[in-house]
């Protein structure tokens, strides 16, 4: 059953990434995108790693996703179509991709996978929390704290830009 | 345990396993699906008729008329004349709309609140989705219902839409900060963000309760933002008929229309109810310290009458505002967000958490 659910997750994953950026209309791009996300985030359901996949979910779907659209809607060119691309550049697309694909599947291949004894880490709430918190080994309270300041200057920096000058 | 006999588990647990005697365990996990499934489908069905009855009869109490009276006992009748009048209404789609994305719009707001209403517990042992994260599950899904108010807004191909979309979307995502913040202000009191044990937690009383005064505060910011966020009056502008006719549904006709009427008033259930189990103890009965006869007497009474009354109590709050509140300015609508709710939301979860670490709740 859960392999089933996989295949047809992985299958949404592949479909609407394709169509994302083969689409000639820039909103419904947007849209596959959304598709792609939800359904990453449905496979980190099928891994129980809850709390990693309503992070995605609000991340990226819900806020990602949504400034996305909104910021298209603002724009002046979301009635036409994007221009056909040309051969020249579809060619080359296809070459990197392929490129890329040869070199993630060579290495997957010729790496031997072995199933790791160690034990399985907390992945609840709790356990989360208590490791972005504890300054002890395992703890990340210092990449959590500077992450949070270099938001904090991301805001501000924002909250300057879009403030009117006054005279 | 008291009260044992309304455990839902055991009629679960007892469905489970004759299942299980007859088949595989796929065709059991597949069945036990649809089951729940259709459970909540006519669970949407049902709520959805019987709160739109319930709205126009309360909003025409306030306004000193009678409501629906025609059809049936007390016009009981009138939402299953008007869901018929619905299905056979002809689907309409604008000149030069997108198509694929005019369609998929109803679907992601109804969707989206399908998925949140799994997460809700019904009664004890009554609940689909029992998941550690509950809370944030919850705010997480309800964050996708905004795309689809948004590409309804856009792809309907009309000014008052897409006016409607842009001013819809900037209240959900404004507004989804302080549903979210008054919720961690209880969430601090039960350490616990699962569903279940956010109940257990009420055993003793319900946290707006023993919470007293910051909890006060959370519940009226959470019952003003949820109000907001699920874009009801007085809070109404992405639809402000005198302004936009009907904002983003406004070129959707038949069953499209119908399932966006739906997913408000489903969405208004689904906030009511997290507002119950969060607030108010969800199933819990409504206990007293030390009346032991009365606690007794009021675990006679059901848990999921308990939840549904809790709930109801909630809606019919938040339809007292609809139909007593004039409507706010945009601006007026940002400014009381902004200015007001979210820093007295967060000065709130840090009174909050000094009293938990002072013990200062009962």
């Amino acid at each position: 059953m859960e392999t089933i659910i996989f295949y047809i997750l992985s299958l949404v994953i592949l479909v609407f990434s394709v169509l994302t950026v083969t689409t000639k209309k820039i909103l419904r791009a947007a849209v596959y995108l959304l598709f792609v996300l939800g359904a990453t985030a449905g496979i980190y359901f099928m891994f129980n790693y809850n709390f990693l996949a309503a992070v995605q979910l609000t991340v990226y779907a819900g806020g990602i996703v949504v400034l996305i659209i909104f910021s298209i809607l603002l724009t002046h060119q979301i009635n036409t179509d994007l221009d056909k691309i040309n051969i020249k550049k579809i060619a080359l697309g296809i070459i990197s991709s392929g490129l890329g694909i040869f070199l993630v599947l060579s290495t997957l291949n010729n790496h031997h996978f072995e199933a790791s004894n160690k034990q399985a880490t907390d992945s609840t709430i709790h356990g989360i929390g208590r490791a972005l918190l504890s300054y002890s080994d395992n703890g990340y309270i210092l990449p959590f704290e500077v992450i949070s300041v270099l938001l904090l200057a991301t805001m501000i920096g924002a909250i300057i830009i879009a403030k009117k000058v006054e005279e | 345990m008291k009260f044992d006999i309304y455990d839902f588990s055991v009629l679960t647990k007892s469905i489970h396993e004759s299942l299980n005697s007859m088949m595989g365990e796929t065709a059991v996990m597949i069945s036990e699906m649809v089951i729940v499934g259709i459970i909540f489908l006519t669970l949407f069905a049902v709520l959805g008729l019987i709160l739109v009855y319930v709205e126009r009869k309360i909003c025409a109490f306030f306004q000193q008329r009678l409501g629906p009276m025609r059809v049936g006992f007390w016009g009981t009748a009138q939402t299953l004349a008007d869901l018929i009048k619905l299905l056979l209404k002809e689907p309409l789609i604008t000149k030069n709309a997108d198509k694929f994305l005019f369609n998929l719009a109803p679907f992601v707001l109804i969707i989206a609140s399908f998925m949140a209403m799994a997460a809700i517990p019904f009664a004890k042992g009554l609940h689909a989705f029992d998941i550690d994260i509950g809370v944030f599950y919850i705010t997480a899904i309800s964050s996708i219902g905004v795309v689809g108010v948004l590409l309804a807004g856009w792809a309907s191909n009309n000014k008052y839409s897409l006016i409607g979309a842009m001013r819809s979307g900037a209240q959900i995502i404004s507004y989804e900060l302080s549903v979210g913040l008054s919720l961690l202000t209880i969430i601090v009191l039960t350490g616990s963000l699962q569903f279940s044990e956010i109940i257990e937690s009420q055993r003793e009383g319900w946290w707006i309760f023993r919470g007293h005064i910051p909890a006060l505060i959370a519940f009226i910011i959470f019952l003003i933002a949820s109000t907001a966020e699920t874009n009801r009056g007085p809070f109404d502008l992405a639809e402000a008929e005198s302004e936009l006719t009907a904002g983003f549904h406004t070129e959707y006709s038949g069953m499209k229309f119908a399932f966006f009427f739906l997913a408000e008033f489903i969405n208004m259930f689904i906030v009511a109810a997290i507002g119950a189990t969060v607030f108010l103890g969800g199933w819990m009965p409504l206990h007293f310290g030390a009346l032991e006869s009365f606690n007794a007497i009021m675990d006679f009474i059901p848990p999921i009458f308990w939840f549904f009354g809790k709930t109801a109590f909630i809606i019919f709050l938040m339809m007292w505002f609809k139909w007593t509140f004039p409507r706010l300015r945009i601006d007026q609508l940002l400014t009381l967000e902004w200015k007001y709710l979210l820093p007295i939301n967060l000065i709130n979860i840090l009174v909050m958490a000094f009293f938990v670490l002072m013990g200062w709740y009962f």
